[in-house]
């Protein structure tokens, strides 16, 4: 999903960096303002972050033949809220566009609009959705992760698509194209991200109980009176 | 084996399996260059769509050879898994600690107050 350096025209470029910057500003307040209300959140963030770290850095083969990597936005997003993730997100692009010449930073606008804004939203809205029809939270937390990746993908699609017209059919054609390159190459790759954010939440559920029912991921329910539990439904 | 180990064991190796299966199965085969990026392939598509296009922008750093770029990806995954690794294990550190000091309490075992407070110095 990465758009290479100077692969967006000029106009493009600048019009994704103003759309983008309202939502890594308003991270960055929600982000010192967890930390100072929750300083005990901030190793859990640092894992978060961690966790985009990893997956963005693994390339994977797909069934399309060739290779892309997950993104891992949707276990932050779903634990601290998008907000959170747009800066988590921004600080793995930035690393990527400075060190590895992966990704850019005339098209950073572009590529946080994608993988730290649209994919942490959509991914928690399904996550949320799921979870008002008493979905278990497993399922809502699969599904949260494979949304999250895969509209990311889908976003830098339609980013290109924009930007490149087919001279003959247009932005439709060239979405398709993109799409087939970026999207469809993704759907395996969300499943993987979406299981092995599965696998962090599970382990999350073990060690961190309280932490979880503070970030309001497990629900507390009342038992015998007075004594709460924390429950993984 | 615990049955959450297992289900945790079983997670890895059908992300192990989705990974693999696309080689293992040679879909790569009917292209040029198999397994190729695709962010490299939407380049690709762009100077097709548009030959005319020249990138105005050049990054400002760029990693001198394959193997320097795949040291720095590995540098990034390293990073990311040595940080989650530090969590859980910190955790799992602090719950059997949290677990010690209770048995031994429970235990009445002389000395187990000023265990209790050592650790929670810690």
């Amino acid at each position: 999903m990465h758009i290479a350096e100077g692969f967006l025209p000029p106009a493009h470029a600048v019009a994704w960096g103003v759309a983008s910057a309202p939502f890594v500003v308003h991270g960055v307040r929600s982000l010192t303002r967890e930390v100072r209300e929750h300083p005990e959140s901030t190793l859990l963030l640092g894992a978060s972050g961690a966790f985009t770290f990893v997956l963005s850095a693994l390339k994977l083969p797909s069934v399309t033949g060739s290779c892309s990597h997950p993104t891992g936005t949707g276990l932050g997003a779903i634990l601290f809220r998008p907000p959170i993730m747009a800066v988590l997100g921004t600080i793995t692009l930035l690393f990527q566009a400075l060190l590895l010449a992966h990704g850019g930073l005339t098209t950073l606008g572009a590529n946080v609009f994608s993988m730290a804004v649209v994919g942490p939203w959509a991914g928690y809205a399904l996550y949320r959705l799921l979870r008002r029809f008493d979905v278990p939270l497993m399922v809502a937390v699969f599904f949260g992760a494979f949304v999250a990746d895969l509209s990311t993908y889908c976003v830098t699609s339609v980013q290109l698509a924009l930007a490149f017209p087919d001279p003959s059919s247009g932005f439709l054609g060239a979405l398709g194209k993109f799409g087939s390159i970026f999207a469809v190459t993704q759907i395996p790759l969300a499943v993987s991200e979406g299981l092995l954010t599965v696998l962090v939440m599970r382990l999350l559920v073990q060690s961190s109980k309280g932490e979880l029912t503070r970030l309001g991921v497990l629900l507390t329910k009342k038992r015998s009176g007075t004594e709460t539990e924390a429950v993984a439904r | 084996m615990k049955k959450n180990t297992k289900i945790n064991l079983l997670l890895l190796l059908v992300v192990a399996a989705l990974a693999v299966l696309p080689l293992a199965l040679g879909l790569g085969d009917h292209k040029e260059e198999p397994f190729t990026g695709a962010d490299g392939e939407a380049e690709t598509a762009i100077t097709e769509l548009e030959p005319d296009y020249e990138p105005w922008f050049t990054p400002l750093y760029e990693p001198p050879s394959g193997e320097i770029e795949s040291a720095l990806f590995s540098l990034q995954a390293a990073l990311g898994a040595g940080v989650l690794a530090y969590y859980f294990g910190l955790h799992r550190g602090r719950r059997q600690g949290e677990q010690r000091a209770l048995e031994r309490e429970r235990e009445g075992v002389a000395g187990s107050a000023a265990g209790k407070t050592h650790h929670e110095q810690d």
